[in-house]
């Protein structure tokens, strides 16, 4: 009986958790919310001296680099995905399966590391001049890929996401993969269809939700994500065109902002309030993408 | 559906005039084909290239500065050869006591799920909420004590850190937990009530044996992936220079230190911020390879 109460204790225990978080972060940025009103989130200010504040530049910092991340990362998990559910001989898919999932494993500060030091002086060095000189002069690709080749700023800062959310993606989609019956592909096989064919006609129908379900969980993590961004993204509160600009995500704008908000201060209270935001944002994705999965992984 | 689009390409009856139309058909599909399954080994290389240009740049750099004086000296002010001796025993504690707190919590909420709610609209509502939880921005669960901990009780504390990571630890020990006790054949908890066993004894003493290997492997998962974690502490355990073993003040912690180190100005401090994110991703990602020896020894 004690135990059994303990059990259930456990189990409201985490309800009473997303609560209190939720709780606890709004009324955080309740002194931003009263004080700003909805201004707040579609005002780019960013003023500590005169205290105005507004979230509209790190929310717009936040989506765009998800979306720019998984732009370049889906592709890559499909690719992961479907070499190690169908191309891969037997013997390799345990050695790079386990390379992918190591890849998920690596601290997010690392990652924030090896882009500070090692892909923001690629794109310094070789990749903005290429294409910032490659669109010259062509009118909306010159302003999204304008300015001094800095290294840093959201297009690395997407990368970065990129590589971390790869192998998330990748494993959600192998899993799903994996639970298209044989007998279908079989028969997709049997009357004469190539590998590539079977896995567009057969296995992407039949796990479509799923991989979608697969994806939002990826921009989940992307949303969120804050060592890794904090690195690179150029922590300016400006909305910029270009792609090599610097800007702000509500995570990195916390990170980086935290240290000089005094407790009690209408900054941090600011910032909580971009806590908030991002709460809920990530919170409706990543039921999106559980309500996706769960009917093919959940049997 | 999708099967009749397959039939249509794939099978070309008729009379021998459409012979050479077949064949070239033929060709086309095999090089789409060949095409897709290239780009696809492509994307496996490329994911498995971002891996190891994270470990050697890791390596390379962080052997550099690898000297006994790293683990035997505290972090010092730059240019006094310093060492990383408290930030590595800050984030020993913290994990551990963080695994300490939300392992019991996360076992009893798998258990709640696995055993006694089960399907019911309670039991759903917190296996949803532990999915999404298991996936949320981590420096929000920073905010989160933050405004639980710190704010009300007047400064950063180590065990504020730890109950930051706490929260970490239960999702991922609730989903691992609640798979494994799925796993245990009916046969055996029959066996056990059959006995006579009431049902607390029948879930310790035969379900936690049986599922023993699967939640050692959830609780090592967990501790790879708090043992990284940055974002939390930045807000909770805030970060030390001198030595402190007091949960009351705020405690070093390797990537907290690795996230200030690198980002100064100084050669020693970068230098020394290699050597930390080198000892870090070891850890982890022994631990996970050690995770994932653990289940395979089960199965």
């Amino acid at each position: 009986m004690i135990f059994a109460a303990a059990a259930r204790f456990a189990g409201a225990f985490v309800l009473i958790l997303l609560g209190a978080i939720i709780v606890l972060l709004f009324l955080g940025g309740l002194g931003a919310f009263s004080r700003f009103g909805p201004i707040f989130l579609v005002s780019a200010a960013w003023d500590p001296v005169k205290e105005v504040f507004g979230a509209a530049v790190p929310i717009y910092g936040t989506v765009v680099t998800s979306i720019l991340a998984l732009i370049m990362a889906v592709p890559i998990a499909f690719g992961i995905a479907f070499y190690l559910t169908e191309l891969a001989p037997v013997w390799l898919r345990r050695p790079v399966g386990t390379a992918v999932e190591l890849l998920a494993a690596v601290p997010s500060i690392i990652y924030g590391m090896w882009g500070f030091f090692v892909i923001a002086p690629v794109m310094a060095e070789y990749i903005q001049p290429f294409f910032i000189d490659s669109f010259e002069g062509i009118p909306i690709l010159e302003d999204l890929f304008a300015g001094p080749p800095f290294g840093t700023g959201i297009l690395t800062a997407s990368l970065i996401l990129a590589v971390m959310v790869i192998p998330f993606i990748a494993a959600t989609m192998r899993d799903v993969f994996e639970t298209v019956p044989p007998v279908y592909k079989e028969s997709a096989y049997g009357v004469g269809c190539t590998t590539w064919e079977v896995m567009r006609s057969i296995v992407i129908p039949y796990t479509r939700v799923s991989v979608v379900g697969g994806i939002m969980l990826g921009l989940g993590r992307a949303l969120g994500e804050t060592m890794a961004v904090t690195f690179v993204i150029g922590n300016t509160n400006r909305i910029t065109t270009s792609l090599f600009g610097p800007g702000n995500t509500i995570a990195s704008i916390v990170a980086l902002e935290f240290p000089e908000s005094p407790a009690g201060s209408l900054k941090l209270s600011s910032l909580l309030a971009l806590g908030f935001i991002l709460f809920v944002i990530s919170f409706i994705v990543l039921a999106i993408s559980r309500l996706l999965l769960r009917p093919r992984l959940k049997t | 559906m999708s099967m009749s689009a397959t039939v249509q390409a794939g099978a070309v009856p008729g009379p021998a005039k459409d012979h050479r139309t077949a064949l070239r058909l033929g060709r086309r599909r095999h090089r789409v084909n060949l095409l897709v399954k290239l780009l696809c080994v492509l994307a496996t290389v490329i994911g498995l290239l971002f891996l190891a240009s994270i470990l050697l740049t890791l390596i390379w750099r962080g052997i550099a500065g690898l000297s006994i004086t790293v683990f035997t000296t505290n972090t010092l002010p730059p240019g006094s050869n310093g060492g990383l001796l408290n930030a590595i025993v800050g984030t020993l504690i913290q994990t551990a006591l963080g695994t300490l707190i939300g392992t019991p919590i996360g076992l009893m909420v798998g258990t709640y799920l696995a055993e006694y709610g089960r399907h019911s609209p309670m039991a759903n509502a917190v296996r949803f909420v532990s999915d999404v939880l298991l996936s949320a921005p981590s420096i929000l669960i920073g905010l989160f004590i933050y405004q639980l901990c710190v704010e009300p009780f007047g400064g950063f504390s180590g065990i504020a850190g730890c109950l930051a990571l706490a929260v970490i630890v239960i999702p991922i020990v609730v989903r691992t937990t609640e798979d494994m006790l799925q796993l245990i054949p009916p046969s055996l908890r029959e066996a056990a009530v059959a006995l006579g066993a009431p049902k607390w004894k029948m879930i310790v003493l035969i379900c936690y044996r049986a599922a023993k290997d699967g939640i050692v492997t959830g609780v090592l998962l967990a501790v790879a992936r708090i043992a990284g974690e940055t974002a939390p502490l930045l807000f909770t355990s805030l970060g030390n220079l001198n030595w402190s073993l007091s949960l009351s003040q705020p405690m070093s912690s390797l990537p907290v230190t690795i996230y200030q180190y690198a980002g100064s100005a100084f050669d020693d401090w970068v230098q020394l911020a290699w050597v930390g994110a080198l000892l870090i991703t070891v850890g982890v990602l022994a631990v996970n390879v050690l995770a994932r020896f653990a289940l395979r020894g089960g199965r």
